[in-house]
């Protein structure tokens, strides 16, 4: 338990002091400007806006300055701001066939309506570091290739299996129903799937990823395909109610991961593949392909699947998805717990000193029954 | 009025005013600077001022379904209203709040019908082209990295 603790103020303003000079480095270095790091750090910065779960690239760029590249550390400064700022409400859905595609494949169909593009993709690319980007003049920017564009639309691979009815129907409910917001009530369970999926939404990179993993070697196997993986532009609407329309607040980039899984059928329903969804802030694709995967093994209740690991574990993933609320407990060890300590100090030493007492009260009957022997 | 605003109805009005709001809000803060700078806005009063806060994005599960919260985006809003009484609303993503005070102040004066037409050629026109532009040059390097994938045979075939 922590119990607070006095003093130290000169010792706190110091290290403050000290970390914004580490923080700033040799200052012969230029500094890093916002426009810097959003621009060539997106990837970081879409990892915090996601697990920040709040979209501002200037804010992410901002908060990963602020907190030398510790991306759970900008993470966190994103949620602290966002709790200074007044709610206006709700956004409509967005929709995600109308996305400015800049990438999108699958592993399901090789031709599909409005093809494969792969887009900016570390994928296929060889891994091997190019030097050319540590030389001066690495900045030279090659000219990107241009193509005429069909306008031929991209549909869903998931819509175009649902026309055949060979994957389960997009769960939907009335409309009215409302929707769960962790934001607005801590999470409690059993967790319906809209709240799983906020929770996925803005859970930790690596944990999601380690548990899609689990799946896939073994603990739980959901036998998924990348249906469909697509990234770009989604415009943002919002229901103005004393304009009495709908306003396009503008654009955000998002990724969304179609999962296609192993079949289940009952007496009542035919044999159909079943769904995994993941959908995250900016190009995020380790993370969407993750949460898909997780979000499908946490499914197992209503497929009437077995509860054997981890990753279908409802209470447990969620619980210890966040890296916030994860940090935060883990990183508490880190402050005075001179009391409590100082308690459980007093009771190690009674404890030996029994322990002694006993061994010496023992040892000694011992020898005394040697002796008469 | 003009002959064509008087011609329409409530709704398309509304759609076109949305139209209107969209390409401000796609907008940089420069750009709407820019063409409001160029304007020469008559006075207003400020109904609401810039305010920046929170919405919540949502998605639908797979797509379709039924809607979860995704996370938020930052957003900012101004409410301004004319001498002349047209009120001008503005909502974008972001914490620009010079860019939503000019952008209301454009929205309300698209509202007045004799000078809608110079809205429309000077700021909404050609910013809606650079935005569409924009967007298309996105489609055709995207194209250039369409690709067609040969599933490998087996045996002779």
């Amino acid at each position: 338990m922590y119990v607070a603790v006095k003093g130290g103020e000169t010792a706190i303003r110091n290290a403050h002091k000290l970390l914004a000079k580490r923080r700033r480095g040799d200052t012969s270095v230029p500094a890093l400007t916002l426009e810097q790091i959003a621009e060539q750090l997106s990837h970081s910065v879409a990892r915090v806006m996601g697990e920040g779960s709040l979209y501002d690239e200037t804010l992410a760029a901002l908060a990963i300055k602020q907190a030398r590249g510790d991306l759970i550390e900008a993470a966190f400064l994103m949620r602290a701001y966002r709790t200074t700022l007044p709610r206006f409400g709700y956004s409509e859905p967005v929709d995600t066939a109308a996305m400015l595609v800049e990438r999108r494949i699958s592993a399901t169909y090789k031709d599909l309506p409005g093809g494969q593009v792969l887009g900016p993709t570390f994928d296929y690319s060889h891994r091997l570091l190019d030097f050319a980007l540590a030389a001066e003049d690495g900045d030279a920017v090659p000219a990107a290739e241009t193509a005429p564009v069909e306008d031929v639309g991209m549909p869903r691979v998931t819509d175009l299996l649902g026309d055949e009815g060979l994957i389960e129907p997009s769960s939907t409910d009335s409309g009215d129903a409302p929707v769960g917001d962790l934001t607005r009530e801590p999470l409690s369970f059993p967790a319906d799937r809209d709240l799983r999926l906020q929770n996925l939404a803005r859970g930790d990179e690596g944990f999601l990823l380690a548990l899609a993993y689990s799946t896939q070697r073994g603990y739980g196997r959901t036998h998924p395909f990348a249906g469909e993986i697509r990234y770009g532009e989604v415009e943002v609407e919002f229901f103005a109610e004393e304009l009495g329309f709908a306003v396009t607040l503008g654009t955000i980039k998002v990724t969304e991961c179609q999962m296609v899984n192993q079949f289940a059928g009952s007496a009542k329903a035919p044999p159909a593949f079943t769904r995994g969804y993941g959908l995250v802030f900016g190009q995020v694709e380790r993370k969407a392909m993750s949460m898909a995967m997780v979000d499908r093994s946490l499914r197992w209740q209503e497929l009437g699947e077995e509860p054997v690991a981890p990753a279908q574990d409802i209470e447990f993933v969620l619980s210890h998805s966040d890296n916030i609320q994860a940090t935060g407990f883990v990183e508490h060890l880190k402050l005075p717990h001179y009391v409590d300590f100082q308690a459980e100090l007093d009771l190690v030493r009674r404890m030996r000193d029994e322990w002694f007492e006993k061994r010496r009260q023992e040892n000694g009957s011992g020898n005394t029954q040697e002796a008469a022997e | 009025m003009t002959d064509t605003a008087s011609s329409t109805t409530p709704q398309d009005s509304a759609t076109a005013r949305q139209n209107v709001m969209a390409v401000l809000a796609a907008a940089s803060p420069e750009a709407v600077a820019e063409r409001f700078e160029r304007l020469d806005a008559p006075p207003f009063g400020i109904v609401r001022q810039p305010e920046t806060g929170l919405v919540m994005v949502r998605g639908r599960m797979g797509g379709t379904g039924s809607p979860f919260n995704l996370g938020e985006v930052t957003v900012t809003r101004c409410v301004i209203r004319l001498e002349t009484g047209e009120t001008g609303s503005a909502y974008s993503l972001g914490r620009n709040k010079k860019k939503a005070l000019q952008s209301a102040v454009i929205d309300a004066l698209w509202q007045c019908g004799e000078i809608r037409e110079r809205i429309e050629a000077e700021v909404i026109a050609p910013l809606a082209a650079e935005q569409a532009a924009a967007k298309e040059t996105v489609r055709e390097e995207t194209e250039a990295t369409k690709v067609n994938f040969f599933t490998m045979v087996r045996g002779d075939n």
